[in-house]
């Protein structure tokens, strides 16, 4: 009796499902994206990452939501109204807090994300609007934290939109008007925070949503990338599936809720027991309301763009420095030509790419630190040195990878490497 | 039979119209970010007394919601700037922004009264005072002037930009009047031609 129950329920449930994939197409869609969809077998932990930022987008957007029900946009009341969400306001800390430790962990999912698209070799031809879409993706979140940084109308909050805007007076001729024209004012004002928090809670997050889409869709239809750097595609079993693929659902959803959980557990124990992070997360600066006359003793972004600012700091002439920064994380738009390598795996790499890969890394490390500590001395110095590393990473691309030796690439997807 | 040629050209001429179309209704988007009449019209001159000013002392006012310092300069700091020994980026003023009558070693009207604005023309911080000479952290050499916290640039009592230091031009000047001994108007000018 409850199979003839079970029964009717299924065939209720076809019943709908076939009325909707009349009108839309749910199933083929589910199958093309989920259930149909074949990402390597050999998915190692670099790959979660990606799910991961799916994850904290959903965070930021969902507190984002109901932080603006309580913030007021405006210079009088915002110091304020962040105070009231975070004293008055019922579990007001908690939202504010996850989307304050959201915006940190964000940085630390995304980079970690590029990172392993660079270890494997994922903008490589044929996956390069993959990456630029990613790019997007990330100077996006970039201009996302910065409008939202301002919101708060703390005095790191105003000061570093000051530096910041003034980064556009270096360009030649137009760069007083434009920094007025981005102001809206003569000065950071109430005109401005209304501005910034228009483009933080309506215009980036569509382009963010836009984009991820663009990512998610380019992506499915070149197909993962794997850490072989081979494409699975070119074996297939007799049905057309890939043989070391599996399906996307359930395969690989159910071992992403397992990452997902960890990473749930070491988010909320941030927003529980640090959510300032020892000033990284939320600056002490910034617990003072905006003093326009006042410069904070040591400015300093988030520690997510501080690469980005040692670099600034480090040229010192203000137009160098500007595009100097600028192109810094313009570089990265065009390595899928500037590694000539025909290898993508870093595992079938030469050495000159893993030399020059680590030295990147850790000069994007260190000029992170450096970009935390006052611009003097032995500072400026080190700053000096790992400036020309990072750009000499990208500059000499073209040239150490085309000489690499490479180690023959299997055929097929290794297994507990 | 259908002209290739005739539709080519229309579906450019449809593509062109409909593009500039998409210009035009971007100019008032675009000029909404500019600062709005009462951004404008809060913008006006301050007048400040400096009769309490005393010599060596300086004060801070707003004018456009930015810092603007007046430093009543000290007998002793007015003869350092005159043997003054560092190295200038821009000691005449030539690529910086003051009025006319400003373009002086002083960078002012009265040499006694540096009014300046405080706003780093590196990347817009609020430079500190540091008028003590040579101290521990400026160095042995220092000469007394403006320190930038952000990014290291120096500048002297004239508010005049060290050589070596990120930022590009001495500090601003703003466009100001003395009403009397005692009373000086920042942001207008006598003459027109300077502002």
């Amino acid at each position: 009796m409850s199979n003839g129950q079970n029964q009717d329920q299924s065939m209720f449930s076809n019943t709908i499902l076939k009325w909707i994939d009349d009108r839309f197409p749910l199933s083929s869609l589910i199958r093309e994206h989920a259930t149909d969809y074949y990402a390597s077998k050999n998915f190692n932990i670099w790959y979660i990452f990606g799910v991961l930022s799916l994850v904290v987008l959903v965070i930021q957007l969902v507190t984002g939501i109901f932080l603006t029900m309580s913030y007021k946009p405006s210079a009088k009341e915002a110091f304020d109204s962040v105070e009231y969400i975070m004293r008055s306001v019922e579990w007001g800390w908690l939202i504010r807090y996850m989307h304050s430790t959201g915006s940190s962990f964000f940085f630390i999912v995304v980079y970690l994300h590029m990172f392993r698209a660079m270890l494997y070799g994922s903008y490589k031809k044929p996956r390069e609007l993959v990456w630029i879409v990613g790019m997007l993706i990330y100077f996006c979140l970039i201009a996302e934290a910065f409008f939202g940084y301002l919101l708060p109308w703390g005095n790191m909050s105003y000061w570093a939109a000051q530096v910041i805007v003034n980064l556009f007076s270096a360009i030649p001729f137009i760069g007083e008007t434009l920094t007025e024209w981005i102001r809206g004012d003569y000065y950071i004002s109430d005109i401005t925070l209304n501005r910034f928090f228009a483009f933080h809670v309506i215009a980036v997050p569509l382009a963010i949503i836009a984009l991820v889409f663009a990512h998610i869709l380019a992506l499915h239809h070149v197909g993962s990338n794997n850490p072989d750097g081979i494409e699975i595609k070119n074996y297939k079993d007799e049905q057309g599936k890939p043989i070391d693929g599996v399906a996307f659902h359930p395969y690989h959803t159910s071992k992403d809720l397992v990452w997902i959980t960890v990473f749930l557990i070491l988010f909320f124990a941030a927003v529980f027991f640090a959510p300032e992070m020892g000033g990284f997360f939320l600056e002490v600066d910034n617990f003072e309301p905006a003093n326009p006359l006042q410069t904070p003793e040591h400015i300093v972004p988030p520690w997510y763009l501080t690469p980005y600012y040692a670099i600034l700091r480090a040229i010192p002439n203000k137009l160098l420095g500007v595009i100097f920064m600028a192109s810094s994380v313009l570089f990265f738009v065009f390595l899928p030509w500037l590694d000539k390598c025909k290898v993508k795996s870093i595992r079938y790499r030469g050495w000159q790419y893993k030399l020059a890969l680590s030295c990147f890394a850790i000069s994007f490390v260190v000029l992170g630190y450096l970009g935390m500590q006052p611009a003097t001395g032995i500072y400026v110095v080190l700053a000096r040195l790992f400036t020309i590393v990072y750009f000499l990473f990208f500059l000499m691309m073209p040239f150490y990878t085309r000489f690499e030796k490479t180690k023959p690439v299997p055929e097929r997807v290794v297994y507990k490497k | 039979m259908t002209n290739l040629n005739r539709r080519r050209f229309l579906s450019i001429a449809t593509t062109l119209t409909g593009g500039i179309g998409i210009l035009f209704s971007a100019i008032p988007f675009i000029s909404s970010f500019q600062p709005s009449k009462k951004a404008k019209a809060l913008a006006v001159a301050v007048k400040v007394n400096l009769s309490k000013l005393e010599p060596g002392s300086i004060i801070k006012v707003i004018w456009r919601g930015q810092p603007v310092w007046i430093l009543h300069r000290s007998k002793e700091m007015i003869e350092n700037l005159q043997d003054s020994k560092v190295d200038l980026r821009d000691p005449n003023s030539e690529l910086s922004v003051q009025p006319v009558f400003a373009k002086n070693a002083y960078r002012s009207l009265k040499p006694h009264y540096l009014i300046v604005e405080g706003i780093c023309t590196h990347l817009g911080c609020a430079p500190i005072e540091k008028f003590a000479l040579a101290t521990a952290d400026m160095g042995p050499d220092w000469q007394g002037g403006f320190y930038c916290p952000c990014h290291g640039s120096k500048f002297d009592l004239s508010g005049r930009v060290y050589t070596g230091v990120p930022a590009p031009a001495n500090l601003r000047i703003p466009p100001h009047r003395y009403e009397d001994e005692n009373t000086v108007i920042i942001g207008e000018t006598e003459d027109a031609e300077n502002v």
